[in-house]
């Protein structure tokens, strides 16, 4: 027998394997025709059948050909599991079913001499989450009543800029006995502590973002939650730049730059100041490995947002030009400060990383004043495409990190002053309020999170290789490709409302969580509230350890 | 909880009268100590006014062991008094083998120095003696300031009464301002440092209540001022924050209303004053308290203050009549101490209000 056929791709390579039924199928073609990766597709198939035409049995056998749906067993277009199949099938005739003996990331690896790419995130998740090994477990009981979540007011905000120490505000006192505070300091804005993570377009569809937009400005104008969201890398719609609504917009400066220009371009017809600047450093989600937005991605109103040619975009995976800390504080923050006239808090992203505490502790040296937070991205955060082994095998967890880094600036006495903000994985089991809280209580001023808010919109994948083809640009749900036909599927409303009232949700769920503990505003460091159940996390953490 | 009251007077009065005004309040099970801090002193330490004087509860080698100190600094003792004690069986008390109350001349190099270089120096050698004590386990230092002493103990507060015979006047030992607590927090082992009130350079404080942010506050408090330590009682933050925010960064006191219990993000919006306030909630956000409690306090230049945490969910009262107010937990310690005032005048403080008392006993409130 020829070798050539064992080492053919098969079906039961693949990770997903498609279970058919040809009695309920009508043939409808909706599942072929929606399935972005060509994963199944329609063909015949000569059938054999027993049947018998006389009254008294007389069995005979016929051959059929009949139409059938198939899948397709290929290197480029397997079927990821993404079940669109499924939910179009009026029938219930076809869905995909996981295939426990896939080894389709080392065929395709020995097929084609280049690393697998795919999105989502890691795929090897052996061990709970540390977050979930965490309770709140000072209940205020008798000596220090627990408030009512439903009739108590809160005081639910976090700041987002640098902060003088006490006696270094400008003050003076006034003749009617008075402070009077005279003179400059940074500015800080106060806003929800649950920031809508950067994700940038062009990687996402311009209709998740509208979408994204259009949730933010909601929650500010109509349920007063002073919710932001972060551009991402990529630049910003000109009319969103114009517009009274980017007040509710943090913008990104990323390392490939991208979009600035027009930014810088648009600075004199703005009507608002933007929320603040965000200088991405590097990301948790694929540390040290730069963002790619392939040319196939890259459609015409992204090259016009972008500024650039259809073409690979390569983010490197640092700002070119910047080899210290403190060259990050003189170059970047001077000049984005002074851009927009030192109105706007302009903070730093970095990745968690074993050295993330040493950056922390030298930006809290910062004697110009100007960093105005401190963004810490950990490894189970972010969305986008990346190499698997990136995905699965690199970055560090935020957690271990933020309470480090607020540990740190305990040390020094500088805790507040550049508000720590950090993420990974937050809301990845669905509840945002309870991880916020947690990390909140760890020590972090504020949280983001960008993936939940994929969910949200529609995102059918998840962290054990369902769908993950956000390197397709065929994203099944219209959310991270260009292709029009597919960015149709979305219903920009429906995402719209759905991150409402998530939001409204957290809302209420954070003051579930701040009643019983007794606190109207929020409880940053208040680890005594925490336990954990697991020695090594409660340990590591410094927090109480119970069982 | 903690029973509190602090009475200040224009003619001297004696510690039994802080001590009724604790046992009126004083509940079956409150029977873990009293402790007082008296300013402006009359009696035998009337005529030391400038002169500081180092109060301590502690062993022989104890003393030894801080007169050793302050003497190789220069310090010179001018004089010493010690209450008598009456020890009897059955009394529920915890005593220490001294109480010392020495009064001491200052080093003769700080003759011409700045007050300020003379009220660190206290501090250093209150600290200095304070570790020179811990190491060895010697015993207590409270306090050690101009016109100042204290007395912590642990025991049941009328048996300490009758063990240094305060129940009795005492023409001795007087003072025009008292603060005292009965019952110690009961949230850490009971240690007589974790006695309120609490004393630092001039400044008293003590609290009936919880602070659920104590460990916020603490992390922050420990590196702002060589003096914020010990932290045995969750409302040593109290002090501490008052201390910074009247001496260090020298703001009028209102600022420490609008320190520990901010006025709510909406509300500074609507203020003219809206710059000074975002500033310091965003700059003191760690001093901020989120539990319940009322906080009495005593500034060095002996004038009495009050004021709650922003929900309001601990009691207090202030009553006066012509020449003594008092500020204290409940009603019914004012009603057995001074029965005679107008209850009608009574102030039960409110969330955002402080209570002034200035050294002509005018009683004044101000709104946050």
């Amino acid at each position: 027998m020829a070798s050539v056929k064992v080492n053919d791709l098969a079906k039961d390579d693949l990770s997903w394997r498609i279970d058919y039924d040809s009695s309920r199928c009508t043939m409808c073609g909706s599942c072929v025709s929606s399935c972005p990766f060509g994963a199944i597709h329609s063909k015949v198939e000569k059938r054999r059948k027993v049947v018998s035409e006389d009254i008294t049995p007389n069995p005979k056998i016929i051959f059929q050909t009949v139409p059938v749906i198939s899948q397709t067993i290929d290197e480029y277009m397997f079927c990821r599991g993404c079940g669109v199949c499924e939910r179009v099938c009026p029938n219930e005739a076809i869905r995909p079913v996981r295939n426990s003996d896939a080894r389709f990331g080392m065929r395709y690896r020995g097929a084609l001499a280049d690393p697998f790419k795919r999105g989502g995130r890691s795929n090897l998740e052996t061990d709970g989450r540390t977050l979930d090994k965490i309770k709140v477990g000072r209940i205020s009981q008798m000596t220090d009543p627990s408030l009512d979540a439903q009739r108590h007011t809160f005081d639910i905000l976090s700041p987002f800029g640098r902060t003088l120490p006490a006696g270094e505000i400008p003050f003076s006192i006034s003749e009617d006995g008075k402070l009077k505070f005279s003179g400059d300091a940074p500015p800080v804005n106060w806003i929800y502590p649950i920031i809508i993570g950067d994700m940038s377009i062009g990687a996402l569809s311009w209709r998740v973002w509208e979408a994204i937009a259009i949730a933010t400005a909601y929650l500010n104008e109509e349920c007063s939650i002073p919710i932001r969201m972060c551009s991402g890398e990529g630049g910003v719609p000109q009319r969103l730049l114009k517009s009274r609504f980017l007040k509710y917009t943090i913008l990104q400066i990323a390392s490939g730059h991208f979009g600035w220009n027009r930014i810088i371009n648009a600075m004199p017809e703005m009507v608002e100041d933007p929320a603040g600047v965000l200088i991405k450093i590097g990301q948790g989600a694929k540390p040290g490995d730069g963002g790619l937005l392939q040319a196939k991605k890259v459609a015409r109103h992204i090259q016009e947002i972008r500024g650039v040619p259809k073409a690979d975009l390569l983010s490197p995976p640092n700002h070119q030009g910047l080899y210290s800390i403190e060259e990050s504080v003189q170059k970047m923050f001077l000049s984005l400060n002074s851009a927009f006239k030192f109105n706007v808090p302009v903070a730093i992203k970095v990745a968690a990383s074993s050295t993330s505490v040493s950056v922390y502790n030298n930006l809290l040296r910062d004697p110009y004043n100007i960093v105005g937070g401190f963004f810490l991205d950990g490894i189970d955060g972010g969305t986008a495409a990346a190499h698997e082994i990136s995905l699965d095998h690199t970055g560090h967890p935020a957690i271990s990190k933020l309470r480090d880094c607020y540990h740190a600036a305990v040390h020094q006495g500088k805790q507040n002053q550049i508000p720590l903000w950090a993420a990974g994985g937050l809301g990845k089991t669905g509840n945002l309020a309870s991880d916020a809280f947690k990390m909140i209580c760890l020590g972090a001023n504020g949280v983001f999170s960008g993936k939940l808010i994929i969910q949200l919109a529609g995102c059918l994948g998840n962290d054990q290789g369902k769908c993950n083809a956000c390197n397709t640009g065929l994203c099944p749900v219209g959310i991270c490709t260009q292709n029009p036909l597919l960015v149709k599927r979305l219903d920009v409303d429906k995402v719209a409302e759905n991150i409402v009232n998530y939001f409204l949700s957290v809302d209420q769920e954070m003051k579930k969580l701040l009643a019983p503990i007794g606190n109207s505003t929020l409880p940053v460091g208040r680890s005594d509230a925490l336990i954990s159940t697991d020695k090594n996390v409660a340990d590591r953490l410094n927090i109480q350890y119970a069982c | 909880m903690c029973r509190i009251g602090a009475i200040k007077s224009k003619n001297y009065i004696q510690p039994k009268t802080a001590l009724q005004l604790m046992r009126s309040q004083q509940k079956g099970h409150d029977n873990s100590g009293f402790a007082m801090v008296m300013q402006d002193l009359g009696g035998v330490f009337e005529k030391y006014k400038g002169l500081p004087i180092l109060s301590m509860a502690c062993t022989d080698d104890g003393i030894k062991i801080a007169e050793d100190i302050l003497h190789k600094e220069g310090f010179a003792r001018v004089f010493q008094w010690a209450p008598q004690v009456f020890p009897r069986e059955g009394l529920k008390i915890e005593p220490m083998p001294n109480y010392v109350f020495q009064v001491y001349q200052l080093p003769k190099l700080y003759k011409y120095a700045p007050e300020s270089e003379k009220e660190e120096l206290l501090v250093e050698m209150r600290l200095k003696i304070r570790k020179a004590l811990d190491e060895l386990d010697e015993g207590f230092i409270y306090s050690f300031w101009p016109d100042v002493v204290t007395l912590k103990e642990i025991g049941d507060p009328s048996d300490i009464g009758e063990y240094f015979d305060l129940w009795s006047e005492n023409k001795d030992f007087s003072a025009k301002i008292i603060s005292a607590q009965c019952r110690q927090n009961t949230n850490y082992d009971i240690v007589r440092y974790a006695a309120h009130p609490f004393f630092l350079q001039g400044y008293t404080a003590m609290a009936n209540g919880e602070n659920t942010f104590y460990e916020k506050n603490k992390n922050f408090q420990k590196n702002l001022y060589k003096g914020y330590l010990g932290f045995e009682s969750d409302s040593q933050c109290f002090l501490y924050t008052l201390h910074y925010v009247h001496k260090v960064l020298n703001w009028p006191l209102i600022y420490y209303k609008h320190t520990i219990t901010p006025l709510s993000f909406d509300e500074i919006d609507k203020r003219e004053d809206n710059a000074v306030l975002s500033k310091i909630r965003s700059s003191l956000a760690n001093l901020e308290i989120n539990g319940p409690n009322t906080i009495i306090g005593v500034l060095p230049d002996g004038s009495v203050f009050n004021c709650c945490d922003s929900k309001k969910l601990r009691p207090v009262v202030v009553g006066k009549n012509k020449d003594t107010v008092i500020i204290t937990s409940e009603v019914s310690g004012l009603n057995d101490v001074m029965p005679e005032r107008n209850w009608e005048d009574d102030i039960y403080t409110h969330e955002r209000e402080m209570i002034y008392v200035n050294n002509d006993l005018e009683v004044q409130r101000w709104h946050q």
